[in-house]
C-alpha cells in the first residue's frame, strides 16, 4: 500500500510590534548585554541556556524542549539593510519583500497564486483575524479571512432555509464576474463569492474537531486552535497566517514581554501537540518572526525600535540548531544603537519557498539570497 | 438640477458629512438648501447637544467605564446615534483615526473617551490646538510612552509618531530630528496616579515636570535652541508637508478613497488639484479646520465624488442604525451594540496599531464582507424598526407597483442608490417572481411585507451598497 505524500503546509506567526531579540535569545555570557540593559536585562540565572553563549527567555521553556528535540531552528541576526525603524514601513517590507519601493503584493499572495493558479480552492490561504495581512495580498488571489471560525457564514440570520438559499443564489449571480465595473467592484465581487464558498468549506472544521489538547483561553491560543481545526479538516489549506501583539515594548517591558512570550510559546506547544495527537504534524512548519528587533540599550523602562531580529522555524521537518551568527553588540559595531542584521529575511523566505513548498523563490522574493539550511 | 438630483446630492452630503439621512430629512434639507445645510453642519453649537446624562441615568456603567471589555466606547456610540450635529461627531471619528489611541495598552477607557470628548469640542477648530490637546492627553502620553521620556533617558515613541503619523510624514525629517523632537518633549508627563484599589480608577492628569526636561540645545529641522514641546509643534505646523499630510487625510476621509498613509511619500494624490486647494486653505487659514471643511464640502470635486468611498465599519453601523431607527434610547444592549463595529474590523478606541485603520478597499475581506452583509440584512428586515416601517408605509402609499417600480422605489428610498443595469435587472427578476406588488388582495399584508423585506435584503447585499 502506498500513501499519497501530504502537501507541505506553512503556518506564519507574526509577532507584531517589534519583538526584542536581545531578550528573546539572550547573549547572557556577554557582559556588555548587562551594561546596556540595567533595567530590562534578564539575569543569567533566569535565562534558559542553549549553549555557553546564548539562552532563551525564561518563558520560552517549550521552545527549549523543541530545540532539544531538534525541531526548532533559531536564525540569528535576520533583517535587511537600513532599517527604517517604523513599524508600518518595516512590516510592509517583510510582507512584500520590497525594501526600496512601496510594494502592494505580498510574498505569500504570490506563493498562493503559484500553488493554486486556477483558483480552485478558496481556502488555500487562511488569515486569522478581522483584517487581512499584506503578506497575503495579491490581486485575484483568494484568502479566507476568519475572525471567528464558529460563526463564519453569510446571511446566517435568515432562519428560513429556503429563503436563505434563494437569496444566496441571487447573491452569487450579483457578485459574479458578468456584473460590475472597475477594480474595486471586481474585488468586491470576487471577495463576496470567495466568502460564500469558503464559509461552506470551513463550517465543517470545528464540527469534526476532537482533541485532548486544551489551549489557553487567550487570543493566540484561540487562533492556533482554529488553525489546527482547519488543518485537521483536510481542506487543502497550505498557508495559515496568525499574529500576536503588541510587542512594542517601549515601557514596562518586563511584565508585558513575559506575558506575550508565555502565551505564544504555550500556544505553539499546544498547537504542535494537537497536530501530533492527530498524526498531522509532519507536513507543517511554522515561521515565527517580528518586523524588527529593539534597541541594544534600554531606555530605563523598555526598549526603542531597532533593526536585527531572530526568526524561529519550528516543526518535525525542521533541522534544529542555530543558524547565521549572533550579531556583534560591541559598541563600535552598532548602527544607530542597534545590532546590524547579517542575514536577509528574504533568504529565510527562499528556503521555505524552494525547499519546503517547492517553488522558485527568485521571482517571489525579488532576487537570490543566502539560504539558511534549516530543513531536514 | 432636478429634484431627484437635489435629493441625491443632499444624500451624498449627509453620508459624508454625517451618517446618512432618511428620506423625510433629505426632503427638508433640500428645501433648506445645500450651502445652508453645509453651514448648519459647520455650526454644531447651534444644535441641542446630546443629553449624555440620559444614558448615564439608565446605564450607569457607561459613565467612566474603566476597563469594561470591548464596550467602553458605548457613550461615544450613544453620541453617534443621537447627535443632531453629525459632522461634529464625524470629526471625532476622523481625528481618532489619525491620533489612534487604544485600550490594548492604555487599559483605561475613560482617558481615551476624554480625548474623544476633546475632539468633539475642538475637532473643527484650529489644528494647532488639536495637536496640543493630544500632546497633553494622558491617554496619548501613556500610549506612546512619553511619561517614560526623561532627560538623559530618551524614549522616542511619541517623538517619532508625532512626525511620522500625526503631522509631517516620512521622508520629511531625519532620525536626528526624531531624537531632538523626543528630547524637546521630555517632562511632558502624567501626574502621579492615585492607587487604583480599593476605590477603582482615578482620572489621570497631564503634568509638565521641568526638572526632568532636557534643557540643553537641540537642533530640530534647522531650528536651534532650548526647544520645548510647544516650539516643536509650532515648527512642525510651519512645514508645508504637514498641511499636505492633513489635506490628504481630509480628502481620503471625506472625498474619495486614497492610497494609505505609508504610501503617501511615493504615491501621488489621485486629485492633485483638490489637494492643492485644501493645502492652500489650511495654510492661509492658519489650519482652521472649519474653514477647510467649508471649502471641501462646497467644492465640485466633493460633489462629484459620489460613491467613491467604501463605507467604514462605523459608517456601516451608525448609518444603518440611524436609518432603521429604534436604537436611540439608552436601552440595555448598547454595550453589545457597540461591539458590532469591531466585528467588521474597526474596534473603536482599540485601533490595530498607532497607525490607526487602513481604509477604502482594505476594509473588505472575505470575513468583513460577511459581517457587513449579515448586519445590513439583519437590520433592514426588522419590520419593528421605525425606519423600516416608514419605508414600508411609503411603498404602501404608492399602491400597486409594477416589478420595475417596486425595485426603483426601494432603491430610491434606500439612498437614492446608484445601481448598475445588470444588478438592477437581477432585482427586477426577483420582483417579477411575485408579480406586481399589491396590498391585501392576494395573500394579504404580511406576505407583501415579506416580499419587501426580501427585496431590501437583496439590495443591501449588493456590492453597490458597500459604498458611501
Amino acid at each position: 500500500m502506498t500513501t499519497m505524500p501530504k502537501d507541505p503546509v506553512l503556518v506564519v506567526l507574526q509577532m507584531t510590534g517589534g519583538n526584542d531579540y536581545l531578550n528573546t535569545v539572550v547573549p547572557y555570557s556577554d557582559g556588555m548585554y548587562y551594561d546596556y540593559r540595567p533595567t530590562v536585562g534578564i539575569a543569567e540565572k533566569d535565562v534558559i541556556p542553549i549553549d555557553d553563549k546564548v539562552g532563551l527567555h525564561p518563558k520560552l521553556g517549550s521552545f527549549k524542549e523543541m530545540y532539544d528535540k531538534n525541531d526548532l531552528a533559531i536564525i540569528h541576526g535576520v533583517g535587511y539593510a537600513n532599517s527604517p525603524r517604523s513599524h508600518f514601513r518595516s512590516m510592509d517590507i517583510w510582507h512584500t519583500c520590497e525594501p526600496d519601493t512601496l510594494g502592494t503584493e505580498g510574498w505569500l499572495g504570490k506563493v498562493v497564486r503559484e500553488l493554486d493558479p486556477n483558483k480552485e480552492n478558496v481556502v488555500t490561504a487562511v488569515s486569522m483575524g478581522p483584517s487581512m495581512f499584506r503578506a497575503l495580498s495579491m490581486p485575484g488571489v483568494p484568502v479566507a479571512c476568519v475572525d471567528n471560525l464558529d460563526s463564519y457564514g453569510l446571511m446566517t440570520n435568515i432562519q428560513e432555509r429556503q429563503q436563505r438559499e434563494r437569496l444566496l443564489e441571487r447573491y452569487k449571480r450579483l457578485y459574479g464576474p458578468a456584473i460590475g465595473t472597475g477594480p474595486v467592484m471586481d474585488f468586491l465581487g470576487q471577495t463576496g463569492l470567495n466568502a460564500l464558498a469558503g464559509a461552506d468549506m470551513l463550517k465543517v472544521a470545528p464540527q469534526q474537531y476532537k482533541s485532548n489538547v486544551e489551549y489557553a483561553e487567550n487570543s493566540i491560543g484561540r487562533k492556533l486552535r482554529s488553525v489546527a481545526q482547519i488543518h485537521l479538516a483536510d481542506l487543502g489549506t497550505r498557508v495559515f497566517y496568525v499574529d500576536q501583539g503588541s510587542y512594542d515594548s517601549h515601557s514596562n517591558q518586563a511584565g508585558m514581554h513575559d506575558k506575550l512570550l508565555g502565551d505564544m510559546s504555550r500556544g505553539v506547544q499546544d498547537f504542535f501537540d494537537d497536530l501530533r495527537e492527530h498524526d498531522a504534524a509532519d507536513n507543517v512548519i511554522m515561521l515565527v518572526f517580528s518586523e524588527f528587533g529593539r534597541r541594544t540599550y534600554d531606555n530605563g523602562s523598555g526598549t526603542d525600535h531597532g533593526a536585527a531580529g531572530a526568526v524561529f522555524m519550528l516543526g518535525d521537518a525542521v533541522k534544529g540548531g542555530q543558524y547565521s551568527e549572533y550579531p556583534s553588540i560591541k559598541r563600535e559595531d552598532l548602527e544607530q544603537g542597534d545590532p546590524v542584521p547579517n542575514l536577509d529575511f528574504r533568504g529565510v523566505y527562499s528556503t521555505i519557498i524552494e525547499d519546503w513548498i517547492g517553488l522558485d523563490a527568485t521571482p517571489i522574493v525579488g532576487g537570490t539570497f543566502e539560504k539558511p539550511r534549516f530543513l531536514n | 438640477m432636478s429634484h431627484k438630483d437635489d435629493i441625491a446630492l443632499m444624500a451624498h452630503l449627509m453620508r459624508r458629512a454625517g451618517f446618512g439621512a432618511r428620506r423625510e430629512e433629505l426632503e427638508e434639507r433640500v428645501k433648506y438648501g445645500y450651502e445652508a445645510t453645509v453651514e448648519e453642519l459647520l455650526t454644531p453649537e447651534q444644535q441641542p447637544a446630546v443629553d449624555i446624562y440620559d444614558l448615564y441615568r439608565y446605564q450607569p456603567w457607561t459613565w467612566k467605564p474603566g476597563t469594561v471589555y470591548g464596550m467602553g466606547h458605548a457613550p461615544w456610540v450613544y453620541h453617534l446615534l443621537n447627535t443632531k450635529a453629525p459632522l461634529q461627531e464625524k470629526m471625532t471619528v476622523f481625528w481618532h483615526g489619525i491620533f489612534a489611541t487604544g485600550v490594548s495598552k492604555v487599559d483605561h477607557w475613560d482617558e481615551i473617551m476624554d480625548m474623544i470628548d476633546t475632539f468633539r469640542d475642538n475637532g473643527m477648530g484650529k489644528f494647532h490646538e488639536i495637536v496640543m490637546s493630544v500632546a497633553k492627553s494622558p491617554a496619548m502620553l501613556y500610549w506612546l510612552d512619553n511619561n517614560e521620556n526623561f532627560n538623559g533617558r530618551i524614549n522616542e515613541n511619541w517623538g517619532r509618531e508625532l512626525l511620522e503619523l500625526f503631522t509631517i510624514g516620512v521622508t520629511n525629517y531625519t532620525e536626528t530630528d526624531v531624537y531632538e523632537c523626543s528630547r524637546a518633549f521630555t517632562g511632558w508627563t502624567l501626574a502621579a496616579k492615585l492607587p487604583r484599589f480599593p476605590m477603582g480608577r482615578f482620572d489621570w492628569e497631564f503634568e509638565y515636570l521641568d526638572e526632568i526636561h532636557d534643557h540643553s540645545e537641540k537642533n530640530f529641522l534647522g531650528h536651534v535652541g532650548d526647544l520645548n514641546g510647544d516650539n516643536i509643534v509650532n515648527i512642525v505646523l510651519q512645514q508645508p508637508a504637514t498641511a499636505r499630510f492633513i489635506a490628504r487625510h481630509l480628502y481620503n476621509f471625506f472625498v474619495a478613497d486614497e492610497a494609505q498613509v505609508p504610501a503617501w511619500s511615493v504615491t501621488p494624490p489621485r486629485d492633485r488639484d483638490a489637494i492643492d486647494q485644501i493645502v492652500e486653505k489650511l495654510y492661509t487659514s492658519d489650519y482652521d479646520i472649519r474653514e477647510t471643511l467649508r471649502l471641501v464640502l462646497n467644492s465640485d470635486f466633493f460633489k462629484k465624488a459620489r460613491f467613491a468611498k467604501v463605507k467604514s465599519p462605523v459608517e456601516v453601523m451608525i448609518g444603518t442604525l440611524r436609518f432603521v431607527g429604534g436604537s436611540e434610547l439608552p436601552a440595555p444592549g448598547i454595550g453589545n451594540l457597540s461591539r458590532q463595529v469591531a466585528y467588521m474590523g474597526q474596534e473603536l478606541l482599540n485601533p490595530p496599531s498607532v497607525e490607526g485603520w487602513h481604509t477604502g478597499p482594505e476594509w473588505i475581506n472575505s470575513g468583513s464582507i460577511m459581517s457587513r452583509t449579515n448586519y445590513f440584512t439583519d437590520m433592514i428586515s426588522d419590520t419593528e424598526r421605525p425606519g423600516v416601517k416608514a419605508l414600508i408605509d411609503a411603498l404602501q402609499e404608492k399602491g400597486t407597483l409594477s416589478a420595475d417600480d417596486f425595485v426603483d422605489t426601494c432603491l430610491d428610498l434606500l439612498g437614492p442608490l446608484d445601481v448598475e443595469a445588470a444588478p438592477r435587472q437581477e432585482l427586477v427578476d426577483l420582483a417579477n417572481e411575485g408579480g406586481p406588488l399589491t396590498w391585501g388582495t392576494n395573500g394579504g399584508y404580511d406576505s407583501t411585507v415579506a416580499r419587501i423585506t426580501e427585496m431590501l435584503q437583496l439590495i443591501v447585499s449588493l456590492r453597490d451598497y458597500q459604498f458611501a
